[in-house]
């Protein structure tokens, strides 16, 4: 497998504005991470713990000040290597609203690649590809302010997409939308990994959300404790509660149970999963 | 005769759209209820809560506070603002003020209060959300994103509402964060036996604070019940593009499959004591099995 970043060493701290003294808010020390090609990996942590800070360090908008951050085979602090990395790196932020630019759905999307030069041509079948890739196709004359929070979550999701970058970065991309947008925005984004092969880092609050992914990180006080499939991750019940994050209700209520004394695996984050464990013990103890 | 009651309420944007926002509501919350509302976007909620402290005034139909309407005499409108105080979505972004103390300070200054009511006041609500003395000097943008929500919300509580309204008030936080929130929310309700709404897309939340439910779909009130009552519709919850807690999900299947669960199990607790009850009964050889 290929690698498209690679953290070596990283540390990266804030210096405090307003502030006369020289205090420096370190953020993360020595932190080490690989993200191979067609990856799927879900960034847990709880605020403050870093996970924004690194992302901004996938496509260059924040430079390590210690070790290297190397993506798409280029050292970020590179400057004449920027270009390249954001054009395979892209980043969906949090609000919808900060990042659409255009008054009309297929402009916004066509905004990067104008920056880039792509010619016309070639610009209407990008366009034409990513808002089919989203589904959007059908709302592509629409202004953006008559989408729903989930829609512009996928304007700027195709927008990014019409780069044709190796690489997805979103931070908390469904942080702000309904039930039913933040679906829409899973869907898309597993989609585009499954059939696609782009690789995804997920940044996200939400245990469910990371419990479809293929790998889950979990961040605290800067450093990742946790690095591994979602099952194995959220199978650590109390050390993920102990740094102020939660657990999918199926696995705390297995967690429970098996606290009471049950053999009872804990590797499970689905319902469907729970269920058949739940099943499986009821009939073994000889509940009908 | 509830603290909130509404009659054929009706409200819809501008004359362009034909589509109401919400469409004859009618509702009776009870004095010192914990509701929760729920509805996917677009549904109305946010227009209706809107309602409640006159920021909207209704298209049709009207809106009673403690059994007054309140827009029969527009001009004193204000004075629901104060009895029913509105947190909004992301309310962090409306600080203004150069110290956390004078942000705080700012509703009660504008009912006019004296200067000891008004600094024992955003003392008290400062305590509630959890803010300590040392922030009150500071300037409300230096804190963490967390600790300036906090402040939003305890400006609110410094007005001492009837009713509290929270849009949303844990967007973005992680769990720990929105754990503390909400709470510190429950205590405050539990303290003043007010009456608390809380709009949320989070089941979980939803379950685990409200006691009461209204379930907003389509402009109108789909339904305003009891959590276990309206967990019961989860089919029909799930058609309107929401979403059940997975424990309701699980327990709705074991159910189906024949086993002896409450379909409407909303919390971990309860669905590991119906379990441990199954699984006990049969380890002392009882009938259920």
């Amino acid at each position: 497998m290929e690698e498209i970043i690679s953290c070596e060493d990283m540390a990266f701290s804030y210096s405090h504005e307003n502030e006369e003294k020289d205090k420096k808010i370190p953020v993360f020390e020595g932190l080490n991470l690989t993200v191979q090609k067609g990856d799927f990996v879900a960034v847990l942590g709880h605020n403050g713990s870093g996970k924004s800070t690194l992302a901004k360090h996938f496509n260059a908008i924040l430079l390590p000040q210690g070790g290297t951050c190397t993506v798409v085979g280029a050292d970020t602090r590179d400057e004449d290597k920027l270009l390249l990395i954001r054009s395979h790196v892209g980043m969906v932020f949090q609000n919808p609203d900060n990042q659409i630019v255009a008054t009309v759905v297929e402009e916004d999307v066509a905004f990067a690649l104008e920056n880039l030069g792509v010619p016309p041509d070639e610009i209407r079948e990008r366009v034409d590809d990513a808002l089919e890739l989203v589904g959007m196709s059908d709302l592509k004359l629409r202004a953006p302010h008559q989408l729903s929070g989930g829609q512009k979550q996928r304007v700027a999701i195709a927008g990014i997409i019409a780069m044709r970058p190796q690489c997805i970065v979103l931070d908390e991309p469904t942080a702000m939308l309904d039930p039913r947008g933040r679906r829409e925005v899973m869907e898309t984004i597993t989609a585009l990994n499954k059939y696609f092969g782009v690789t995804v880092v997920l940044i996200t609050h939400f245990m469910d959300e990371a419990a479809a992914c293929k790998r889950v990180v979990v961040m605290s006080g800067g450093d990742i404790i946790l690095d591994d499939a979602p099952k194995r991750v959220f199978s650590n019940v109390e050390k993920l509660k102990s740094v102020g994050l939660s657990v999918p209700q199926a696995t705390e209520l297995i967690f429970e149970l098996k606290k009471a004394g049950y053999d009872l695996p804990l590797d499970v984050i689905t319902a469907r999963d729970c269920i058949e464990k739940l099943i499986g013990i009821l009939e073994e103890q000889g509940v009908s | 005769m509830g603290i909130i009651r509404t009659e054929n309420l009706s409200h819809s944007y501008g004359a362009a759209f034909k589509q109401s926002a919400i469409d004859c509501v009618n509702i009776d919350i009870e004095k010192g209820g914990f509701v929760g509302v729920i509805g996917h976007t677009g549904s109305g909620k946010s227009t209706l809560v809107q309602h409640f402290n006159g920021l909207l005034k209704p298209g049709s139909g009207k809106v009673f506070i403690n059994g007054e309407d309140m827009w029969a005499k527009p001009k004193e409108i204000r004075k629901y603002r104060f009895q029913v105080g509105l947190v909004f979505q992301y309310p962090e972004y409306q600080l203004f003020e150069e110290t956390v103390y004078k942000d705080i300070a700012f509703g009660p200054k504008n009912m006019g209060l004296s200067k000891e009511e008004i600094e024992s006041r955003v003392y008290a609500a400062a305590k509630i959300v959890g803010i300590g003395e040392k922030h009150m000097k500071a300037s409300p943008f230096e804190l963490s994103g967390g600790q300036k929500r906090r402040v939003a919300i305890a400006g609110v509580l410094a007005m001492d509402p009837e009713v509290l309204i929270l849009d949303e008030p844990t967007a973005g936080l992680d769990p720990r964060g929105r754990d503390m929130i909400l709470d510190e929310i429950a205590k405050y309700h539990e303290e003043k036996k007010n009456t608390v709404l809380l709009v949320s897309h989070s089941m979980e939340d939803v379950a685990k604070y409200c006691k009461k439910v209204l379930v907003m779909n389509k402009a109108q009130a789909f339904m305003y019940g009891d959590v276990k009552e309206v967990f019961k519709k989860a089919p029909e919850l799930l058609k309107m593009g929401l979403s059940v807690p997975q424990i309701t999900s699980i327990c709705m299947e074991l159910k189906k499959r024949g086993y002896d669960i409450s379909p409407d199990t909303y919390t971990v607790d309860s669905a590991k004591e119906q379990l441990l009850r199954l699984l006990g009964a049969c380890k002392s050889g009882d009938t259920i099995c």
